[in-house]
């Protein structure tokens, strides 16, 4: 072990304090901090300060534009939002929405992920394609996909007419339609990211086992089972949890496709929270239901994790 | 190896699978193209092809004459570049600390990672928006610059510790014995090691900003300071019946930037993304 490392690992609680005045801060504390700070300052200024600033405005009655100062209001914005049916009724298609998106988005993923994974001709072109949907913007997803939908000049009615199955619909204004359209949307939008992710956890798989289960006459669903999923456990879990949050939160999506319509059938939380905000100035409600919804993904978090463990428990 | 040999029908359903894959990829896009090249009568059409029959540059013309691109693409460009470049300065540092020594520090850091992931934007953007109101940075694209360089830190964060974790310790451990500072060793010896890592990240933090929508929407008032994102929701009009050509066109232009820079780094993105994951 060099001298450095001498003093770096262990030196960390005392020899920092020992440095002579001008002898150059060769501790790690003192230049550890100064490296840490450029980043330090910007998040607890910009991203932990406002988070917490974000919580204590849903316990005030702040309103944009307002002349007046603005007050403590305790816990009244909840007890609003607890009644208002609006909003619950957001948070359900919500919830729907995310679980909707979250698990074809999975299950699809894995299924690209395990083809990739095999040496199959056109895979660098399924690769490059894959990665197509993350690199662009949500908003040009959304624009795209409404071309797709468009009742006359889009390709998917068309097609239908083409293969003799009715006359097509308009997908994203019809009251039964538009979610199930849009969380189409949501699992195209995805799925890259999900697909990567699998495919990197895929292979760091040990082939070997593939190989030793199938000398055992393991089958293919076997040596999946009892071979290639529980290595991938840990990275399929991981991006699950995310992409839960991530699609719970989502906003540029449905904005550009929907903009909530039709008559709210795909209003998202965080569509009904912006425009509390930022259409009609009501910044302490709209506060309080962000409270709701990070509440909501913990549970959501939680409960997954809990069963993920119980599951482990049951093998 | 050859106990794994795919048998002949399962192997035919394996590539019925993909091209399955691929269609269900590619398709929208190629709509996204074949729009954007169809001229006024075409579109209006009740049987649209997927080739214009009568292929035309008027949409990209028109779309130009619409709205305000390419000073929308120089509001972006210029939030894009000065997000990734500070954020990455700032991350760098951060990461290299936080690799190297395991501690509280590296646990705070790692969750605050996840933390900052799990909140809705809506919390962040409101408080966000009153402070920035009270600096005079609502309207303008440096306000929009401090909100990304933020929001793209968590993952250059862990993006980096991963590419930190992959140089070896031990050369800094010898350029130390050879009698070079601290500062000196991370300038001659780390840096160039985690070049292209750091180069990857400021390149998929370039991306984000450039595709982000949220903020932008939230934070720019006026069409003159206004991303590209947000320019391209006014082709969709109030009733939300768009003039599609000139639509998809401008669509298509958005894309360019990020698609090429996602070309160049498809192979680090998997990598990086990994790289913080597994070794932690």
């Amino acid at each position: 072990m060099s001298s450095v490392t001498a003093t770096k690992r262990p030196g960390r609680a005392r020899a920092p304090r020992a440095a002579a005045p001008g002898a150059r801060p060769r501790g790690p504390d003192p230049g550890a901090w100064f490296l840490v700070l450029p980043a330090l300052l910007p998040i607890l200024v910009l991203s932990v300060g406002p988070l917490l600033y974000g919580i204590a405005l849903a316990f005030t009655d702040a309103q944009s534009g307002r002349v007046q100062a603005t007050r403590w209001v305790g816990a009244l914005n909840f007890q609003d939002l607890l009644h208002d049916t609006l909003f619950w009724e957001s948070f359900r298609i919500g919830l729907v929405w995310a679980a909707g998106v979250t698990v074809p988005q999975f299950l699809l993923a894995l299924g690209l992920a395990l083809l990739l994974n095999q040496d199959l001709r056109l895979r660098w072109l399924a690769r490059a394609l894959a990665i197509v949907p993350w690199a662009m913007p949500e908003v040009v997803v959304g624009i795209m996909w409404r071309l797709v939908y468009n009742p006359d000049a889009g390709i998917l009615n068309e097609t239908l007419r083409n293969l003799g199955l009715g006359e097509g619909r308009d997908w994203l204004s019809g009251l039964a339609t538009a979610l199930p359209a849009v969380i189409v949307v949501g699992v195209w939008a995805g799925m890259p990211q999900t697909t990567v992710a699998l495919l990197a956890g895929l292979q760091n798989t040990p082939r070997e086992l593939h190989e030793a289960a199938a000398l055992d006459g393991a089958g293919a669903w076997r040596r999946f089972r009892t071979v290639t999923w529980p290595a991938l456990r840990p990275v399929a879990l991981a991006i699950t949890a995310l992409n839960l949050i991530w699609n719970f939160n989502s906003f540029a999506l449905v904005y550009v496709l929907t903009n909530g319509g039709p008559g709210g059938r795909t209003r998202l939380p965080m569509l009904f929270a912006y425009e509390e905000a930022f259409r009609y100035g009501q910044f302490g409600y709209a506060a309080a239901m962000g409270c709701v919804m990070v509440a909501a993904v913990s549970v959501l978090i939680a409960l997954s994790l809990v069963r993920r463990l119980k599951g482990d428990q049951d093998r | 190896m050859s106990a794994l040999r795919t048998s002949g029908p399962a192997r035919a359903g394996q590539y019925l699978a993909l091209l399955a894959y691929l269609v269900f990829l590619a398709f929208p896009f190629l709509w996204l193209l074949s729009t954007a090249f169809k001229p006024a009568p075409e579109l209006a059409s009740l049987h649209p092809t997927w080739i214009p029959e009568d292929p035309t540059l008027d949409n990209f013309r028109q779309a130009f004459d619409e709205q305000p691109l390419l000073r929308a693409a120089a509001n972006s460009l210029l939030a894009a570049v000065c997000a990734a470049v500070i954020a990455v300065a700032v991350a760098t540092p951060l990461a290299y600390v936080t690799a190297r020594h395991r501690g509280r520090l590296a646990g705070a850091a790692t969750g605050w990672v996840v933390i900052s992931q799990a909140f809705p934007f809506v919390l962040v953007i409101i408080p966000l928006f009153l402070v920035l109101k009270n600096l005079h940075l609502i309207n303008s694209v440096a306000g929009l610059v401090l909100v990304y360089v933020v929001w793209s830190l968590p993952f250059a964060l862990w993006m980096l510790m991963g590419y930190v974790r992959a140089v070896p310790a031990e050369l800094e451990e010898a350029a130390a014995v050879d009698g070079a500072g601290r500062i000196r060793t991370l300038v001659s010896v780390t840096a160039p090691l985690l070049g292209p890592g750091i180069v990857a990240t400021a390149l998929f933090a370039f991306v984000t900003a450039w595709n982000e929508f949220f903020f932008a929407l939230v934070l720019l008032k006026t069409p003159e300071k206004q991303t590209l994102p947000v320019v391209l929701t006014h082709f969709l009009g109030a009733e939300g019946v768009a003039d599609l050509g000139p639509l998809a066109a401008a669509a298509f232009l958005a894309t360019l930037p990020s698609l090429l820079v996602f070309a160049l780094l498809q192979k680090r993105i998997a990598g990086g993304m990994l790289a913080g994951a597994v070794k932690s």
